[in-house]
């Protein structure tokens, strides 16, 4: 499995998690190449399709960034994130996808460091997991 | 054409007489002056409208079938819809789906046939089998209840309430990992390909376990094999059986007993148990035996009314409208509760009661709606 590189779909939102990824940018913090960024105005916009949909399409795992609680720049944006992952943690669990391919994280706009960390740690664990279940059953 | 000459031709639209009672009786007809099933036929037969499948009109229609029941001429125009769904999916005319189409995307996931985690559910208190003569086909309850954590969360109990229910009466099912969603939103919203997939994989799986009888909580899933899968692979050897039936021959060999229980509940006839199967009579008698009174609303048995969306497409204005005047009719006999057997049923209705402007906070509070299978449960006599 040393030459496996997982696909990570990473919804950031606009806020804090977007601009940490850009400060992990700036600050030269060094991390995989993995994750395809896609920035959205607030993590609770994330709906559960949307990650249903990337693990359809092959996405190794899906990580969900936002403000941390209680400085959503919605007032509580980021709570309707949480109540969603958990469902769809548990939806993916039951689809056989397995729960732990899908990460909620809270990352402020001062966290390079930790988006950075977070990604590196979460391709760690995508690697010792193997390739999306989806990828290999064609039908 | 010719695909939609032979449309016709499957579903007796030819004998169609223009009469208009299928839109009279229409539920989505009387409140989206646009819509019109007899127009819809119309124009296919007389080949006005060449480009009938990229009409945006068919997917508002709920599938209810209350237009084939009063249609003088019997023609299907229910089956008519499918079909053209079908071709509108080939053409690319695709409808706007509940949340974002998370339902189907995990009908196509199943599809794929990836090992799955579906029996969560099962906890150590009940018991089931790998082969036996009675298989408990559970449908999508579980992962409805977790799609739609908040509004319909009891219906992650549902197939747990069933099992225990069955094995009150001494009988262990057979459930399975291997089985998938049957296919019923993916045919109805004209994938048809994916949902042949579903098919062979549930119908192998029911095989392989050497079962006589299926039984079904879900109506959707019964009228799916009942119907659809028929219709594919011709007649099984197997018997369907819809969980209220069951029940009633298990009472009338007196291996089951209730708890009376004295509260009001009104029983809502969900199209699919009803009109698509005529199953009508058993969760009636069903009430009956579990000791709850029933009050029919004004709309019931062949005439009910429909909960709004079909396959979770088209959620628009019109259905908050058909599901507030259900829920005001259910509200209005004075009952506490309102029971149906549709989990699909069970989502709507209680959308509807979660919106914050759709009534107001003292009319919401006179009604709940349930699901039938965990009511049942509850009223179970231990040991019975």
């Amino acid at each position: 499995m040393s030459d496996f590189e997982p696909k990570i779909v990473a919804f950031c939102c606009n806020w804090c998690s977007y601009a940490g990824a850009d400060l992990a940018g700036v600050s030269r913090f060094q991390y995989p190449p993995n994750a395809r960024i896609v920035r959205v105005m607030c993590s609770g916009r994330v709906e559960p399709q949307f990650i249903l949909r990337a693990f359809e399409l092959g996405a190794d795992g899906v990580l969900v960034a936002g403000c941390h609680i209680g400085d959503c720049h919605y007032v509580s944006g980021n709570e309707k994130a949480q109540k969603k992952i958990e469902a769809t943690k548990d939806l993916i669990d039951q689809l056989g996808i397995g729960s732990t391919r899908l990460r909620l994280e809270w990352i402020s706009a001062s966290e390079g460091s930790k988006f950075a960390e977070t990604m590196k740690d979460f391709i760690e664990h995508l690697k010792g997991l193997g390739p999306n279940p989806l990828r290999e059953a064609s039908g | 054409m010719s695909e939609i000459k032979k449309l016709i031709d499957e579903t007796g639209a030819f004998d169609c007489v223009e009469c208009g009672k299928c839109t009279s009786v229409c539920p989505v007809a009387k409140v989206d002056t646009k819509f019109a099933p007899r127009l819809i036929v119309v124009k296919a037969l007389e080949g006005v409208d060449t480009n009938l499948a990229q009409e945006k009109e068919m997917w508002s229609c709920t599938t209810c079938e209350i237009c084939n029941k009063m249609c003088p001429y019997k023609v299907d125009f229910t089956g008519f819809i499918q079909g053209l769904r079908s071709q509108a999916h080939d053409a690319g005319n695709f409808p706007v789906l509940s949340q974002a189409g998370a339902v189907q995307t995990m009908q196509r996931i199943m599809a794929r046939g990836s090992k799955q985690n579906r029996l969560g559910w099962l906890t150590p208190d009940l018991r089931v089998k790998e082969k036996g003569d009675v298989f408990f086909f559970t449908g999508c309850a579980v992962q409805l209840g977790t799609i739609y954590y908040d509004r319909a969360v009891e219906l992650r109990q549902t197939p747990a309430s069933i099992v225990k229910i069955l094995n009150s009466a001494g009988i262990e099912p057979v459930v399975s990992n291997d089985e998938v969603c049957c296919g019923h939103d993916l045919i109805w919203t004209g994938e048809e390909d994916l949902f042949i997939k579903l098919m062979d994989r549930n119908v192998e799986t029911i095989k392989r376990s050497g079962a006589k009888t299926v039984v079904f909580s879900c109506p959707e899933c019964m009228r799916t094999f009942e119907v659809d899968y028929q219709e594919f692979l011709g007649d099984f050897d197997f018997e369907l059986k819809h969980i209220s039936e069951y029940i009633m021959e298990l009472v009338g060999e007196g291996k089951m007993h209730f708890n009376k229980g004295d509260s009001k509940v009104t029983y809502h006839d969900s199209c699919r148990l009803g009109r698509h199967l005529g199953i009508y009579d058993s969760p009636r008698e069903l009430l009956d035996e579990i000791g709850l009174e029933l009050v029919e609303m004004p709309n019931s048995r062949e005439k009910s009314a429909c909960c709004g969306v079909n396959a979770f497409a088209n959620c628009s204005e019109i259905s908050k409208k058909l599901q507030h005047d259900r829920i005001v009719e259910a509200i209005e006999t004075g009952a506490q509760a309102m029971l149906t057997f549709c989990p699909k049923c069970v989502v709507h209705f209680n959308c509807l009661l979660n919106s914050p402007k759709s009534m107001t906070e003292n009319e919401k509070l006179k009604i709940v709606v349930r699901e039938f299978g965990n009511a049942i449960a509850e009223r179970l006599q231990e040991g019975g």
